[in-house]
């Protein structure tokens, strides 16, 4: 028998404490790995090209604050600026306000929007219906899908920020690159139904010429309008997105600490069950001694054992967690906060190092001491 | 007969490190728990506590929350302050209160950046409405002076809010001059300043809210009927502390998230625990069996392994819930969704949050222990005592 195989035939020798052991550990790295995947969609990943070629402009004090319109024609007067539009979050209920029911609603103009959102797409004919309907609008596809939208349907939405009940025809279905949960409508529509409003908007989106302009626009931007009553703050859509997410509360030192108390609780585990292992085994691991394997090999040989077990519950954990981060990115209550969300490769890798480590860190005292241990004594051994 | 409470005890000191790891791993699981919990418990208490069952509060129709675009127009103000069952300060005025709300930007001292805090804007009578609100340095602000008064949570969380010092709102800098507690509440969270000095800076033809006292319980829900229905108003009245019990949904996402982090490390640490249960049966088979032929029956083997392992979480609680205390009272805070602005409140270990984790342990001994003790229980006393 080879040594590889010994190691494989010892790790699941008691069948019932290596599954258990096993699925302990992929249960914390699991957890682990939808920590990693979150963490890397929200301060790794640089989002798509356009999206890095596009900006965020506003209000200085926060986005519940309004905007002048009469700003769109001065940023576009910006050197480096393609396309601009004005957005306004609307925030009513659609039939209750329960979660399910919750989607982003923005009031905008349905000649610009998709030229600023040039990686979103909508067929020519369903864009042109929505620019001859005032009170008509589009949405995303997977949106659309959770409600079961058709072309036609009426989508009644109640006005929370705004006193405006808004009463929407779908004229369109456009798709995103990532789920975006949102509905777009003319914004005529707010300020026909309530004046007071009328030349007033939530932010600007704005596309760049390119992404490598975007700082430059942004402080340009915010020169322009430095001295006004209305100041303004532009960033890029990444970095709003992020404000957004730390605005949740200290979402970093939140998720370093639920790892690290994973990564420790996985750490005991298999401490734990290496600990009984190796102790059942004593008299074994002193007959293994007898027949001339040195201290050495003994000591490779219950570590490689530790690491297999937990490198597989770690690979057990990852892939478990990537279902679970695929159906929660898609699932409408937790659409907004993880839409940018995706399993991928590199955590799956991580989490199974971080399984092996800690196989290996765990491992080592209880098979150090076996390895040292007397071999007639070991042999006396009655357990 | 029932095996005694000793024997458990005493396995559980014989296998000191299986035991000690074991309840190290359940007590970090626990931990984790207790976090989410006092988080959401603080929350709760920040939002379900503040108002006033005297209080009631008007709002624009249809808005839910103070911030809303459009609010209560100026001259509705004098029609509230004749309703009937309003109460009147010693003076004999009327505790109606037209507020504004406004919100800055300021930099956190810890230095994570920028947060969003909601600047309040009354008048010493809306002061008065709120007794549970005190003083504790500085002074109130002057009408018609540009200051401002801090609560304890913003003046400890944010650069900028000492008293001497001065915040740029809107138009000008507006200096502090007091700090104030307010037990928890919603407020705070919030900076309260002048409303005419206010009005006297912006033009605005509206307040965000209004608040008004009515003189006893009855009479408030009589005054938010009457608000409701007033033809001239237009405005929707509610009770302060239904307003404020409605926010509470800005700790959703944390519930959620925090919810699935504890089930997920639940259902680890009962594998655990199971595994530790198993190893502890196999290493005493011959015990059990013994224990059978003295005349201890099957139910009583299978409740005292579950006893045991319950008993190894308990443990593992009590660890978790000393882990815990240190962080007690510590203060965060997070957005809430409807102002776009930070809510502050401090984590809580409130006994109902310490009864829940230790339910939640035994739970996991529970789960963790019933397998391995039916085992126990099931196997042939011959086999086993010749094992």
């Amino acid at each position: 028998m080879t040594l590889i195989g010994f190691v494989r035939k010892n790790a699941f020798r008691n069948k019932r404490r290596s599954i258990l052991t096993l699925l302990s550990i992929s249960f914390s790295l699991l957890l682990l790995t939808v920590m990693m995947t979150v963490w890397r969609a929200f301060y790794m990943s640089e989002g798509s090209a356009e999206s890095a070629q596009r900006l965020i402009v506003r209000h200085k004090v926060s986005l519940g604050q309004f905007l002048p319109i009469s700003y769109r024609e001065k940023i576009r007067s910006i050197a480096g600026v393609k396309q601009v539009v004005n957005e306004s979050w609307f925030g009513g209920i659609y039939i209750d306000d329960k979660p399910k029911n919750f989607f982003a609603q923005f009031g905008t103009d349905p000649n610009e929007v998709f030229e600023v959102y040039t990686d979103f797409h909508i067929p020519a004919d369903q864009l042109e219906a929505w620019k001859k309907d005032r009170a008509g609008c589009v949405v995303d596809a997977e949106l659309a899908k959770t409600h079961g939208w058709k072309i036609g349907d009426r989508i009644p939405i109640k006005g929370t920020i705004f006193p405006v009940n808004l009463d929407l025809t779908l004229r369109g279905i456009f798709t995103a690159p990532l789920a975006t949960q949102t509905l777009y409508f003319n914004n005529t529509y707010i300020d026909e139904g309530f004046p007071r409003i009328k030349g007033l908007v939530g932010f600007f989106s704005v596309l760049a010429d390119s992404p490598q302009a975007v700082p430059q626009i942004a402080k340009d931007i915010d020169a322009t309008f430095h001295s006004s009553d209305r100041p303004t703050k532009s960033e890029s859509e990444k970095a709003f997105n992020l404000d957004f997410i730390a605005m949740m509360g200290n979402v970093k030192a939140f998720i370093l600490s639920i790892c690290a108390a994973v990564v420790f609780a996985t750490l005991l585990v298999s401490a734990n069950t290496m600990a009984m292992s190796i102790r059942e085994r004593t008299r074994e691991v002193a007959l293994l001694k007898t027949l001339g394997f040195t201290r050495g090999t003994v000591l490779g040989l219950f570590m490689s054992e530790a690491v297999t077990l937990a490198a597989v519950g770690g690979l057990v954990g990852a892939v478990g967690a990537s279902a679970i981060v695929f159906v929660l990115a898609h699932s409408p209550q937790m659409g907004l906060f993880f839409a940018g969300v995706k399993p991928n490769l590199a955590t799956i890798v991580v989490a199974v190092l971080v399984g092996a480590t800690v196989g290996l860190v765990s491992s080592f005292v209880p098979a150090y001491n076996a390895s040292r241990g007397n071999i007639v004594e070991g042999l006396r051994h009655i357990g | 007969m029932a095996v005694p409470i000793q024997y458990n005890i005493r396995n559980l000191k014989l296998r000191k490190s299986a035991t000690v790891m074991t309840a190290l791993g359940i007590a970090l699981t626990v931990t984790t728990a207790i976090f989410i919990m006092a988080l959401l418990a603080g929350l709760n208490a920040a939002f379900k506590g503040s108002g006033d069952p005297l209080n009631v509060l008007v709002l624009r129709k249809g808005a839910t929350a103070e911030l809303s675009a459009g609010g209560v127009d100026r001259d509705s103000l004098p029609i509230m302050k004749e309703l009937p069952g309003v109460a009147r300060d010693a003076q004999g005025q009327p505790l109606v209160s037209g507020e504004d709300l406004l919100v800055v930007v300021l930099p956190r001292n810890d230095g994570t950046g920028e947060t969003n805090v909601t600047v309040r804007f009354l008048t010493p009578t809306g002061i008065a409405m709120r007794p549970e609100v005190k003083l504790v340095a500085g002074r109130w602000f002057t009408p018609g002076q540009h200051e401002i008064v801090v609560s304890k949570s913003i003046h400890s969380r944010f650069a900028q809010a000492n008293i001497g010092e001065s915040i740029w709102i809107g138009k000008g800098p507006w200096n502090v001059v007091g700090i104030f507690d307010t037990g928890g509440s919603a407020h705070d969270s919030e900076i309260w300043g002048d409303v005419n000095q206010l009005s006297s800076d912006f033009d605005r033809p509206t307040f965000n809210s209004v608040l008004i006292r009515a003189t006893d319980p009855v009479s408030a829900d009589a005054l938010k009927n009457r608000v409701n229905d007033d033809q001239r108003l237009k405005l929707n009245g509610m009770l302060e502390t239904e307003y404020w019990a409605k926010q509470t949904n800005s700790g959703n996402p944390i519930k959620f998230v925090g919810t699935l982090v504890a089930i997920i490390m639940g259902i680890g640490s009962c594998f655990a625990a199971m595994n530790t249960m198993y190893a502890a049966v196999a290493y005493r088979s011959r015990e059990i069996a013994t224990l059978r032929v003295i005349g201890f029956s099957r139910p009583s083997i299978v409740t005292s392994f579950v006893f045991e392992s319950v008993l190894l979480s308990l443990l593992g609680a009590v660890v978790g819930i000393v882990l815990m205390l240190p962080f007690n009272g510590m203060t965060t805070g997070t957005n809430n969704p409807v102002t776009f602005s930070e809510a502050v409140f401090s984590l809580r270990m409130t006994p109902s949050v310490v009864i829940s984790a230790v339910v939640f342990a035994v739970v996991m001994g529970l789960f963790g222990g019933i397998a391995p003790a039916w085992h126990a229980a099931r196997r042939e006393i011959l086999v086993a005592l010749r094992d």
